[in-house]
């Protein structure tokens, strides 16, 4: 190449053929860009779909969000009551916190421009902020690009037509793999923990089984609940219902979570291994506990830790409560009963069965030979049905038909069975018949999302092909020759909008009476307490409200201060798990009595 | 006259180059006796914080090692993190990563034509690249939601499908550019200007390319045919028609036209992708962020970025965060190691236009 090279020289000038192009830049007023339909602009958060979870500030790398607390929102069952703050000065817009929001309410939109000369200002709380960001949504999570894990891991059951022959435990428990993918689920929010009567620690067990830690796992739990592998089988879970993943999904399964880490220990020895309890020396003092059911094992277990003498006296010839006399054993098995009481004796708690207070021993005794009492007495009467002939042979109350069954008599059902009622109650009443090879129908006055029982307890029935017959309401019993029952007589009804907002009614469709004929009759319509013990010179001081429920203060105490009282026949809730919280609290309740007065 | 030794310094600011760095330079006259490089004005421990971020928030530091490339850091993690964990990766998420690879790659080249186009004094075509580049720019942020760093790539595949209409834009895009191009190198492969400045300068020598561990388009400006792309081809490059070009010289001018004819192989790939990809999923979803860990293990990853061969040494320890993640990029060795060599005998001037032509980029010094 020459130094003069004129192509080399002249080739560049072709560039002003650019001179009457039209130019890239683009001049006011159309300055702004019209961004991507995808664009990640700034946050926007549907207030009222947030719960409050804080995931979102949680996975932000950059801290640019904090949780705080808002004027008109409250906190709630499932809602923290905290909305997140976003610092626009902080932000990457990397949308993690949108990809990670279990409820999608957290969202970016297409507006960028902000500007001002206040680094405060750039605090934002998404929604409140820009309420008009909705219109203008642009980077959005659905479940199908969200980081949420909304599919639970199945639960292995045994085949509905498998199981009705026997009393072998219908669920199955997950395996190692299965527990651990699935606690991978939890986002640690903590809304279950705010719900869960017994505020036990959800997230962090759950963590611990996630990261493979099982025996922490089981140490956590039983920080604060000495029977979880009952709740683990049985619990009436709202915590579930609350979980930050059932707002667009399947709640984590924390029940089953809980079993998985509790069957890591097959014996009470493995459970005192693994717990490794610190028992406190003797404190002097003694504690007398009536009934041995959640309630009462609860407040011994924790009390005997802290160094109380504690006996339970218990009427029945075993422990458990309504656990082992009232639920049946494909739920929650003996075996699983006697380990966890097992390991509960073994740390020192006594239990003097056949024991029934008011009759084998005065009330007045057990008051004046302890320094503290706590009744955990259940509720071991039925209701009754109020229709004629509910007291021939052939009708029977549920609680007392599963006590036969479950202390190991025999009931003969014969061959149709109806069972009465729409809560766990009936549904045990019903399957346990279906065991014994009866037809089962259930009467039940309102439509099966009413019902209170548990959505897999209904699932379980239908599929082991027990008949639900919604908004039917029962009149009458009809007696056969044999003086037993023959049949039962009801009514069809209408449901009818509640005037004052409450759930619709059934309102019973005149003549419209039909017979159904059946050998049995099962009645679950609720139970009360027994107060036969209770000396009527305690009655001014521990008072019994209606509704037969002991009034007792925060830490479970009575008007009689050395009496505490938990369980059903303190709590409106009626499941083991608010009885366990009972017992725990009356456990603090009394250690701040005796010990720290 | 004798002329007497004397120190300068370019830099800190931006010495020509996009980010902070500065060369210390010993002079006589107007000719570089020495150099060395200086470090230190933007260290933002990239690394050290991926310690403290899980698997899945590291990802969106990661990017930001160096603005003009952001992509092939997402890529090179995401692959060592799937080959920790055994994750597969659907086939369309394969296709569409080697798209947004390509696509990084001529957003990058366009930075190029103008970082190289300007420190030789020559404006024009800068403000053509720099523009046309927005047009890249639109597709990205089409696809992602972000026009500079993307956070897209992330591991199991990418974040979301492309958006309707993208194929046809993006053809669009390539078809425009194609000409732009054509317009670009009359500017400067015709120029005499840049012909004269950059043929014979900054030479690295072909014998001590390897050992002194030049990568990228410097190494096939010195002949050497190398590329991670085809020597060790991942997601879907063994499936696709390119050459890999070479020059020879070892010169700035080598460099520029292996770049000048590189551009033109990632628009044939973006077509040839864009032809090919599968229907199908686009992610094969990692866990719940925050419980997701990653088996005990370490690898060591290769990707070919634009500036050449990246390399991120990745290692876990069974947590939910990654215990070490080392980048070993173009940056370092072409600006810290190799510069000193390079420019010994140049002029001053020269120093900006050779910084350029070997594709540093400081912030990926300092990650
Ligand atoms: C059929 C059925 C199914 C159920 N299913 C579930 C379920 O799935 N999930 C769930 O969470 N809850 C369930 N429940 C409710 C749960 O069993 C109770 O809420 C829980 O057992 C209450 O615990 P508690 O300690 O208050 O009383 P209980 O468990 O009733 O225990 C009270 C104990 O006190 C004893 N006792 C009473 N009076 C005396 C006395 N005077 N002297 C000595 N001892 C006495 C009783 O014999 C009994 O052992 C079910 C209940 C029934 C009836
Ligand atoms: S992750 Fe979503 S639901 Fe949870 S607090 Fe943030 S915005 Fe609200
Ligand atoms: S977009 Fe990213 S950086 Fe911004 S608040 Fe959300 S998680 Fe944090």
């Amino acid at each position: 190449m020459s130094f003069f090279d004129l192509k080399g020289l002249l080739q560049p000038l072709t560039g002003i053929r650019q001179f009457g192009k039209k130019p890239h830049t683009i001049k006011l007023p159309d300055l702004l860009l019209n961004t991507a339909d995808r664009y990640r602009g700034l946050h926007h958060n549907d207030l009222e779909a947030c719960i409050g979870c804080g995931n979102c500030s949680t996975i932000c790398q950059n801290e640019a969000i904090d949780m705080i607390n808002l004027e008109n929102i409250e906190h709630k069952d499932g809602d923290s009551g905290l909305r997140p703050r976003v610092d626009n000065g902080r932000c990457c817009w990397c949308a993690l916190c949108v990809d990670v929001c279990p409820t999608g309410s957290l969202n970016l939109t297409k507006d960028y421009i902000f500007t001002s000369e206040d680094a405060n200002d750039f605090l934002w709380i998404p929604g409140v902020d820009n309420p008009e960001g909705n219109n203008n949504l642009s980077f959005t999570s659905d479940t199908n690009t969200s980081l949420s894990m909304y599919q639970r891991v199945p639960m292995r059951e045994l085949d509905g037509k498998e199981r009705v022959k026997s009393f072998a435990e219908v669920v199955l428990g997950y395996s190692e793999e299965e527990a651990r993918r699935e606690a991978q689920r939890c986002i640690s929010c903590g809304l279950c923990t705010n719900v869960c009567p017994d505020h036990m620690h959800i997230p962090e067990y759950i963590n611990a089984i996630a990261k493979g830690n099982d025996a922490d796992a089981l140490k956590i739990i039983y920080d604060n609940n000495p029977f979880p592998e009952m709740c683990g089988k049985v619990c009436t879970r709202r915590c579930e219902e609350v979980c930050a993943i059932e707002v667009r999904g399947e709640a984590v399964a924390i029940r089953w979570l809980k079993r998985y880490a509790t069957e890591t220990a097959p014996t009470a020895e493995k459970i005192k291994e693994i717990v490794n309890p610190v028992i406190k020396e003797s404190n002097g003092f003694k504690v007398g506990i009536i009934g041995a059911g959640p309630a009462g094992l609860t407040a011994s277990y924790y009390l005997a830790l802290r160094g109380f003498d504690v006996t339970i006296y218990e009427a029945q010839a075993h422990a458990g409560g309504m656990t082992m006399y009232g639920i049946p054993k494909y739920r929650f098995p003996l075996d699983s009963i006697d380990k966890q009481v097992d390991y509960m004796k073994s740390i020192g708690v006594k239990i003097k069965y056949n024991t029934k207070v008011g009759k084998d021993i005065s009330f007045e005794d057990l008051y004046k030979n302890n320094d503290a009492i706590f009744a955990g007495i259940g509720f071991q009467n039925a209701w009754t049905l109020g229709i004629e002939n509910e007291d021939i042979p052939g009708s029977i109350p549920a609680v007392d038909y599963l006590n036969i069954i479950n202390r190991g008599d025999s009931y003969d059902v014969g061959k149709k069975v109806v069972v009465i009622g729409g809560g766990n109650v009936a549904i045990d009443g019903a399957r346990v018949s279906k065991r014994y090879g009866a037809d089962v129908t259930i009467l039940y006055r309102r439509r099966v999302e009413d019902m209170p029982a548990d959505w897999e307890e209904i699932e379980g029935a239908e599929d082991e092909d027990i008949h639900i017959a919604t908004q039917t309401i029962p009149t009458r019993i009809i007696k056969g020759d044999d003086g037993k029952v023959k049949a039962i007589e009801y009514l069809k009804a209408n449901m009818v909008a509640d005037d004052k907002g409450g759930r619709p009614r059934p309102v019973a469709i005149e003549g419209s009476e039909t017979i159904l004929e059946c050998d049995t009759v099962i009645g679950a319509i609720g139970q009360e307490a027994d107060y036969s013990w209770l000396p009527e010179s305690f009655k001014d001081k521990i008072e019994v409200k209606r509704g037969m429920m002991i009034v007792v203060n925060e830490f479970n105490q009575t008007g009689d201060h050395k009496v505490f009282a938990g369980g059903d026949a303190v709590n409106k809730t009626a499941d083991a798990i608010s009885a366990i919280a009972d017992g725990y609290a009356a456990v603090i309740g009394i250690e701040n009595y005796l010990v720290k007065k | 006259m004798r002329e007497k030794e004397t120190t300068l310094y370019i830099g800190p600011q931006h010495p020509g180059i996009t980010g902070n760095m500065m060369v210390k330079l010993k002079v006589t006259g107007d000719t570089i006796i020495s150099s060395s490089t200086h470090v230190g004005y933007l260290h933002r421990a990239f690394e050290k914080l991926i310690e403290q971020r899980n698997w899945l928030q590291s990802f969106t530091i990661l990017c930001r090692f160096c603005v003009p490339e952001p992509d092939p850091m997402e890529l090179t993690y995401a692959r060592a993190v799937e080959e920790l964990e055994g994750r597969e990766v659907p086939e369309r998420a394969k296709y569409i990563r080697v798209m947004v690879m390509e696509l990084a790659r001529l957003q990058s080249f366009m930075l190029w034509y103008a970082g190289q186009s300007g420190s030789a004094g020559l404006y024009t075509l800068g403000q053509w690249s720099v523009g046309d580049r927005n047009y890249v720019l639109d597709l990205f942020e089409m696809l992602t939601g972000g026009r500079v760093y993307h956070m897209y790539i992330w591991p199991g595949g990418v974040r979301r499908d492309l958006p309707e209409g993208f194929k046809e834009k993006t053809l669009k895009t390539m078809d425009y550019l194609e000409k732009r191009l054509d317009q670009y190198n009359q500017m400067l492969f015709d120029n005499t200007i840049f012909q004269k400045r950059a043929q014979g300068v900054g030479v690295i020598p072909k014998d001590k390319a390897i050992e002194w561990g030049v990568v990228g388009a410097p190494l096939r400006g010195c002949g050497i045919k190398s590329d991670v792309r085809i020597d060790e081809p991942y997601e879907v490059y063994d499936k696709l028609d390119f050459i890999v070009p070479t020059a020879e010289g070892g010169d700035i001018w080598a460099r520029a036209l292996v770049r000048k004819e590189e551009i033109r192989q990632s628009i044939s790939i973006i077509r040839q992708v864009l032809d090919k990809m599968p229907e199908g999923e686009y992610y094969n979803r990692v866990p719940n962020p925050m419980k997701w860990t990653i088996p005990a293990g370490q690898v060591y990853t290769r990707t070919e970025s634009v500036r050449g061969e990246i390399g991120f040494y990745v290692a876990s320890d069974g947590s939910d965060k990654p215990r070490r993640v080392h980048v070993k990029g173009a940056a370092y060795t072409h600006g810290v190691t190799v510069l000193d060599k390079v420019l010994k005998g140049q002029n001053i001037a020269d120093v900006s236009f050779i910084l350029n032509s070997l594709g540093v980029c400081p912030p990926e010094i300092e990650r």
